[in-house]
């Protein structure tokens, strides 16, 4: 006990409006690349978030990490931040990058990563629609 | 009596925001959905439909049939679309799932076949949140 690795997830969500859309690029292309991702009047999602944290198990506390702590960080990096927001507009964190799952992902991560021990393992997997997932980082 | 349900989905982006009232008086009373650049969802749409199977095809109707319907006169119109701006059916409306599921059902009825029935729509804003309308009772 104590140095076999465990993995702890927590689920969270939120909704948003988007756009995918490149602004030096011709209209023509930005429809042709996006499609009705490509709307100027936006589109939205109910994204939902999985965060994989893996560790070994503290012999005192029994945890990984505590959950609800780990809930607690997520509610404020995370869904305080994009909850009800339009992606594209409301976020400093999209003003230049485009808000697809990937980024959304990677930005995600980077956010938890500074407030998660580094001997820790993380992993966010982010559904963008029941069928459109992505995960960061690759495994 | 038997019920055919098609469940089909669309994401648009919306807000709760009368435009009678002061931006406070929305924000205190939509909250986060009064956003006023707009937020999202991934809908889910059940529209049931129910009657008597056909003796020869024993369908109550060709349920590829009601897809396009749903699709011509339902997803076009909503999928990826700002609800607010762009949707012919939802002007002058509140963009609340309620009148969203009411919409829908006038825009499915007119072209369902004779001897079948709308039943009930069914509409998820979001896996916890839906509405249902069974027509005018």
């Amino acid at each position: 006990m104590g140095q076999e690795k465990v993995a702890v997830f927590r689920k969270a969500h939120f909704n948003a409006a988007h756009r995918l859309h490149v602004k030096d690029w011709e209209e023509s292309k930005n429809d042709q690349v996006f499609g009705k991702c490509n709307n100027p009047h936006f589109h939205g999602h109910n994204y939902e978030l999985i965060v994989k944290v893996t560790g070994p198990v503290d012999p005192v506390t029994g945890f990984v990490v505590d959950l609800k702590w780990l809930n607690d960080i997520i509610q404020q990096e995370i869904t305080h931040r994009f909850d009800h927001k339009n992606l594209n507009l409301d976020t400093s964190e999209f003003k230049s990058l485009i808000p697809t799952a990937e980024n959304i992902a990677i930005v995600i991560y980077r956010l938890l990563r500074q407030k998660i021990d580094l001997a820790l393992d993380l992993q966010v997997r982010l559904y963008e629609t029941e069928r459109n997932f992505v995960e960061f980082p690759a495994s | 009596m038997v019920y055919l349900t098609r469940l089909e989905h669309f994401n648009a982006a919306h807000k709760l925001y009368n435009p009678s009232w002061t931006k406070e008086h929305n924000e205190a009373v939509f909250g986060l959905c009064a956003n006023e650049n707009w937020h999202g969802h991934n809908f889910e749409l059940f529209v049931t439909v129910k009657g008597t199977p056909d003796p020869d095809t024993g369908f109550l109707m060709d349920v590829k049939a009601l897809s396009r319907i749903v699709n011509e006169h339902v997803i076009e119109a909503l999928d990826h679309k700002n609800l607010n701006i762009e949707v012919p059916f939802l002007q002058g409306k509140m963009c609340t799932t309620e009148n969203l599921a009411m919409a829908i059902w006038d825009q499915i009825l007119p072209y369902l076949p004779p001897k079948v029935q709308l039943h009930r729509i069914k509409l998820y804003e979001t896996p916890r949140i839906y509405v249902e309308y069974f027509g005018e009772q």
